[in-house]
């Protein structure tokens, strides 16, 4: 099994404009642990850095500062090129993430042979086939002949988790992986993670701007804003007890039929400067709030005690 | 094209909280076999009559370039039937010193064939290098490689072979110095639009889920990007090869071809100098004319039709025209 440990995670990204350059922070000291068969959260409006997080993790960008620790249960790092082995992503847009021109096997075999999973091509055929029906895509055999634009939406994302399991990864980052799906077919797609979560002790992070998709799904919520957590605990907590004012105005923007004419008021939708500016966290685990200097500090004493 | 069964998916409550159940799937559509369709029946061009045409013309005029040198005499076999015009012997006349001109024709049609081949594969060659590999590297190697081609791209293509050409000496100059000057001088341009091109199919996600899971950079260029790249090339090989054939006859004409070879151009160079035009001798100058007009018809034509994979949009629009078409004709014949 496999774990990982992110500690104080930066990204800057230089800014260019005319002669005038400047950075951008699109992730500000983010510090979180994935282990295994527990599920993360991060929350957060668009451009709040998740997805610059999923691509540090995936090693698609390298961090400015911060480390990335992924090790095994006896505490060998995992380094180098099996690190993909170990930590996959499954894409937001499942008519993207998918090549047109190859076959539906294409797409699940390359993994499997990349990684010496399979050695020949009736085993990986075989293992192919396996993988489809572990993701609930049967008849697989037909399936597996297909391209992409014969299949919908769920059954392309399907495809693309079982390619990211292909390779035996333990760590499965999930940016937005429903958010471009049909609202019937979410669910599905969402308890088939769970199930393969389970079975396969998965520590997974779950990229979404849904509080209630990341509820039903999480064990804990991280609640980013401009590229810093200001809110974080276990999910029920987070939800139910919001006290930043930014995880607030989250959980008013969902629709709740109980708040019929509310939603959308002046009032709600505006952060307050000073909860901008003082970069300080509610940690749920502490009960208190943490400025983003100490928080590390502070939840390792906690995580003594 | 059948789609399997909508998968069902239901999410029932049990007393361990949500349950995953899956609804059976309908059996799907039958499939000879389950087969995938091979990946290169994609890239085919749906037949028009266009391309049906463009085609026919290509396989006349290849036919005569690689056929016809076996069945006609000896192109250079002087005879004292001087500028005598279509005869039962002589099918296309023969020139001022008596050679039969179908039997030039079909000698130089094969030049002009292999130097369009020659010209096509190497401009491809260096355009799909120069193009993809650059905007697949990006950052510096990128910006060098786009300025090489931008350098090459404001060369005036003709009057720089003129001067290559000048500078190599006659006796040296044979069909392969002339293609690499054409090469040279005519990759730019599809180097730009591949060069495009890439840069859109590389931040797709499917690019960067396969270097996700661990692809080699030349797998990820060659069995990923490459072949939804394959109709542009081969669009831009196309023009490239009636680009050489067009150049190359310009060359030709002005006597600066390659000494060893006879093409549609050099043909073209000799009834200029035998006065055939003056001498209203038009079956001379006329066939190695029409050869490359039809020639470069026949090639644009297909060219049209690989269009049509690159941008489904006018194939769409072809569709929407041939339905208005046959909705035209049903209405009238209801009206009658």
């Amino acid at each position: 099994m496999t774990s990982v440990h992110v500690t104080d995670l930066t990204k800057d990204y230089a800014l260019r404009s005319g002669l005038r350059r400047s950075t951008l922070r699109a992730v500000d000291r983010v510090s979180f642990d994935l282990v295994p068969r527990r599920t993360v959260a991060l929350v957060g409006e668009s451009g709040s850095g998740k997805s610059t997080i999923a691509k540090l993790l995936t090693r698609m960008e390298k961090p400015t500062s911060g480390t990335i620790d992924v090790q095994l249960d006896d505490r060998t790092p995992v380094m180098g090129s099996v690190y993909q082995r170990h930590v996959q992503m499954v894409f937001q847009d499942p008519f993207a993430s998918l090549n047109p021109f190859h076959t539906i096997e294409h797409h699940v075999a390359r993994p499997l042979r990349i990684h010496h999973r399979t050695h020949d091509a009736a085993s990986t055929h075989a293992r192919v086939v396996e993988m489809l029906e572990r993701v609930n895509l049967t008849p697989a055999e037909a399936i597996a002949a297909r391209r992409p634009h014969e299949l919908s939406g769920g059954q392309r994302q399907r495809v693309a988790i079982a390619r990211a399991l292909a390779p035996g990864a333990q760590v499965l980052i999930a940016d937005e992986p429903v958010s471009m799906l049909d609202v019937s077919i979410r669910l599905g797609v969402l308890n088939l993670l769970g199930r393969l979560q389970r079975e396969d002790n998965l520590a997974v992070l779950y990229i979404t701007h849904d509080l209630a998709t990341a509820r039903h799904f999480s064990d804990e919520i991280l609640v980013l804003y401009r590229g810093r957590v200001v809110e974080r605990g276990p999910a029920d907590a987070v939800i139910l007890d919001p006290h930043h004012d930014y995880t607030k105005l989250l959980a008013l923007a969902a629709p709740d039929p109980d708040r019929v004419g509310s939603v959308g008021r002046e009032g709600d939708t505006a952060v307050t400067r000073e909860a901008i500016d003082n970069s300080v966290c509610y940690d749920h685990d502490l009960g208190a709030w943490v400025s983003i200097d100490e928080a590390p500090a502070a939840r390792r004493e906690a995580a003594r005690a | 094209m059948t789609n399997i069964g909508p998968d069902v998916q239901v999410a029932v409550e049990g007393p361990g909280g949500p349950v995953e159940t899956t609804a059976p799937t309908t059996p799907p559509e039958p499939r000879p076999a389950g087969r995938a369709r091979p990946a290169w029946r994609l890239l085919l061009p749906t037949m028009t009559p266009w391309l049906a045409t463009g085609l026919v013309l290509i396989a006349g005029v290849v036919l005569l370039g690689v056929v016809g040198p076996y069945l006609v005499g000896d192109p250079d076999a002087i005879s004292d039937v001087g500028l005598s015009g279509p005869s039962a012997e002589h099918w296309l006349g023969t020139t001022q010193t008596g050679q039969d001109v179908l039997a030039q024709l079909a000698y130089a049609t094969r030049g002009s064939l292999q130097i369009g081949l020659m010209v096509g594969v190497l401009a491809t060659v260096l355009s799909a290098f120069f193009g993809i590999y650059g905007a697949y590297l990006g950052g510096a190697a990128d910006e060098v490689f786009s300025l090489l081609s931008n350098v090459f791209l404001v060369i005036p293509g003709l009057p720089l072979v003129i001067v290559i050409s000048g500078f190599v000496p006659r006796e040296s100059r044979g069909l392969w110095t002339i293609a690499v000057v054409l090469a040279l001088t005519s990759w730019a341009a599809s180097a730009r639009v591949l060069r495009a091109q890439t840069l859109s199919v590389r931040a797709r996600d499917y690019v960067a889920a396969s270097r996700l899971s661990g692809e080699k950079p030349w797998r990820v260029i060659g069995v990923e990007i490459l072949p939804n790249l394959l109709p542009v090339l081969a669009s831009q090989f196309v023009y490239a090869v009636i680009a050489a054939i067009l150049g190359e006859a310009g060359l030709s004409f002005l006597g600066l071809g390659a000494s060893n070879a006879s093409t549609l151009g050099t043909m073209l160079f000799y009834a200029q100098n035998g006065f055939a035009l003056p001498l209203g001798a038009w079956w001379w100058f006329v066939p190695p004319g029409l050869v490359i007009a039809l020639f470069g018809m026949g090639l644009s034509l297909v060219n049209f039709s690989i269009d049509e994979i690159i941008n489904p949009r006018l194939k769409n629009a072809r569709t929407a025209r041939r339905r208005a078409k046959a909705a035209a004709r049903v209405a009238r014949k209801a009206a009658r």
